[in-house]
């Protein structure tokens, strides 16, 4: 995965966020979520229309629920439109998402302020 | 923003690790891509990396923009960092004690850090990803000049150069020494030399020529 890769969504993807160069974001976790969508589609695991598709019915459905249409919000939809197509693509379940979530939150829980958060067997069992 | 308002409301004692919701489902993801093979933690890394100069607001670079531009505010961010910024009117987070330590002739400051769920994103950019790698990070504070040399950045031997380990309480920003070359510039086109690892100190600022015109 190179610019270029990341080139070809930004221009194949309607909406997405960037100045001259390509890109940008405005926390890090948007970045994260944009890699991981460019390297499932690296994968094969969808197309970038079918990811497009998926993504503005995901900002349609926000905005009938009453999401400013503002533009700060674009990663939000992109998170949402990730985690749907993970599901439907068979790649993980709704539930898995939700017990990994979950985990996550356990494992921030019991770490002291401070200190790298790391995920661990047993935060899957509470 | 919409998600600085969905943290998730447990105890709220400030004494464990705090992620919003967005974070927490982002981080689920990635364990999940991760553990079935679909991606590479490290090619994730080298994407995010590429970006690092597109990642958020880049108030450090400000700051430090600010006080090669004016000797009050240099003053008073090294006496107290954190006031010193809040009087420019950037937000700055719980527990966000953050100190500038000034590089000279005589000093060149570097900072280590853990990674926890407070790392000053807003101020400093994107940490780097060897930061994650805790031998590199015992070894940064055993032989920093060893580290920096790795990084591209020879010091001359008659400089200290001191290492910072962030803490739960206390972090900290490098004010580098202003480029020559610069006299008459605004802060804005300094700011644009302020680099993220002139600011943690295991780089220099950019050199004016180093500019896209």
């Amino acid at each position: 995965m190179d610019r270029a890769g990341a080139l070809a969504a930004a221009r194949e993807v309607p909406g997405v966020p960037q100045d001259d160069d390509g890109p940008v974001f405005k926390e890090p976790w948007q970045a994260q979520a944009f890699a991981m969508a460019l390297a499932l589609h690296e994968r094969g695991v969808f197309t970038w229309p079918e990811w497009a598709a998926t993504l503005s019915d995901e900002i349609r459905r926000a905005q009938a629920a009453g999401d400013p249409d503002t533009g700060d919000t674009y990663y939000n939809h992109w998170l949402a439109a990730l985690e749907r197509l993970v599901a439907e693509k068979g790649v993980a379940s709704r539930d898995m998402q939700h017990d990994y979530r979950h985990a996550w939150e356990h494992a921030c829980d019991r770490t002291p302020h401070g200190k790298p958060i790391e995920l661990t067997p047993a935060d899957f069992h509470h | 923003m919409a998600h600085d308002h969905d943290h998730h409301h447990h105890d709220h004692d400030h004494e464990h690790s705090e992620l919003s919701e967005t974070q927490l489902r982002v981080r689920a993801l990635e364990t999940i891509l991760t553990e079935k093979g679909y991606v590479d933690p490290k090619a994730l890394d080298a994407i995010v990396e590429m970006y690092e100069t597109k990642i958020g607001p880049r108030n450090g670079a400000r700051v430090i923009a600010r006080a090669w531009t004016d000797p009050a505010f240099r003053q008073a961010l090294l006496d107290d960092a954190t006031q010193a910024i809040n009087t420019l009117g950037h937000v700055s987070r719980t527990g966000d004690h953050l100190i500038a330590v000034e590089n000279t002739l005589q000093r060149h400051n570097m900072v280590v850090c853990t990674l926890c769920s407070c790392y000053p994103w807003e101020m400093l950019g994107l940490p780097p990803v060897w930061y994650k790698a805790s031998p590199y990070r015992s070894r940064a504070v055993k032989d920093p000049r060893g580290v920096l040399a790795d990084f591209g950045v020879t010091l001359p031997k008659d400089i200290e150069i001191r290492v910072w380990d962030s803490t739960a309480e206390t972090r900290f920003i490098v004010l580098p020494m202003r480029p020559e070359g610069t006299d008459g510039w605004s802060e804005d086109k300094l700011a644009e030399l302020v680099t993220r690892d002139s600011m943690i100190g295991t780089g220099l600022p950019r050199k004016p020529a180093e500019l896209k015109s």
